[in-house]
């Protein structure tokens, strides 16, 4: 059924917009970007997230590495992007 | 991206175990069919509870549809789908998501496969397709468990002109059913979607594992991955 090795843990990025809709202007889901531990390029909608975290954390579906973490505290938020080499954004984003 | 109060107007329960609620938000900006909401509930000492919620109906002016499945084990989903009444009030943000989403102008066939309440953004799909008048064909898989585990039945039952609904019961089947309890395999997809040739657009929804393994069939079975989109849905999404 699959070959996630973590079980069947992990929703994807689509999962993870709504926290990340808080911190951009853009939706980032259906932004392109590239793995900066493979260099697969996929939309951030295509990737794998985990949610259950004291934050969230969404990962390569290619070689699993972090590509993104995001931690808030009711006071602010901390954004790691350091997985991810490049985001790339149309100018003209549906929706 | 901020919270609106939206206000539970009606409450429809679907099956034994999921709940459609009616909320009526202010300022909704509308949505695009496939896309979700985020429900926040706080309680009396402060402690908020995320979760997000497939849309279920047709773009609306104000009015919202979600339809909730009970997890008995579930932080929210035992209170939305038990506890809440009418004239409630809660927190939400949306529309969100702009990749599993189908838009009324697109003319290409299109393929829904969805397992469990991961049929929920495909319904507003079908809803969409209907309340615009779409004459794009489209082709609907249903892996669902049992047939009191079907949801918008009354619904589906009639489906509107252009609609092909197959389901495939995955443990009970109907009176009469001609088939045993199967999953959805590559001999089902053979018959009941879209060849790769006529170039559908397809969206797969369900649990993680129906999710992988419905794309992988498809793409095995010619479709181009990039015409394949995928929303995986579940409780939430594990702890890694």
């Amino acid at each position: 059924m699959t070959d996630d090795p973590h079980g069947e843990t992990h929703l994807d990025g689509n999962a993870a917009a709504g926290t990340l809709a808080e911190l951009f202007t853009f939706d980032v889901t259906v932004a392109v970007g590239r793995c900066a531990g493979c260099g697969r390029v996929s939309t951030v909608a295509d990737t794998r997230s985990y949610l259950d975290g004291p934050g969230m954390v969404v990962r390569c579906t290619g070689c699993d590495s972090v590509l993104l973490r995001v931690v808030s505290s009711p006071e602010r938020t901390w954004l790691d992007l350091r997985g991810l080499a490049y985001l790339e954004v149309d100018h003209v984003t549906e929706g | 991206m901020s919270w609106r109060v939206a206000r539970v107007s009606g409450l429809r329960d679907e099956t034994p175990s999921a709940r459609t609620l009616v909320l009526d938000v202010e300022d909704w900006p509308g949505h695009v069919a496939g896309q979700h909401v985020d429900i926040r509930l706080t309680a009396a000492d402060g402690y908020t509870a995320t979760r997000s919620y497939s849309i279920a109906s047709a773009p609306d002016v104000e009015r919202v549809e979600v339809t909730v499945e009970r997890l008995d084990d579930g932080e929210v989903s035992p209170y939305l789908t038990r506890d809440v009444i009418v004239g409630d009030q809660l927190e939400v943000r949306g529309p969100i998501g702009g990749w599993f989403v189908w838009r009324p102008e697109e003319e290409a066939p299109v393929q829904l496969v969805g397992g469990g309440s991961g049929f929920v953004p495909l319904m507003s799909m079908v809803r969409t397709h209907a309340a615009r008048s779409s004459s794009a064909p489209v082709r609907l898989v249903y892996s669902v468990r049992a047939p009191d585990a079907v949801l918008y039945a009354g619904e589906l039952a009639r489906p509107p002109g252009h609609v092909q609904v197959t389901y495939a019961y995955t443990r009970a089947v109907p009176e009469g059913w001609p088939d045993r309890p199967r999953r959805v395999d590559a001999e089902l997809l053979a018959a009941a979607t879209w060849p790769a040739d006529r170039r559908p657009r397809s969206y797969v929804c369900g649990p993680t594992g129906f999710v992988e393994a419905v794309a992988d069939l498809l793409v095995a079975a010619g479709h181009d991955p990039r015409t394949v989109r995928t929303e995986r849905f579940g409780p939430t999404g594990g702890t890694r």
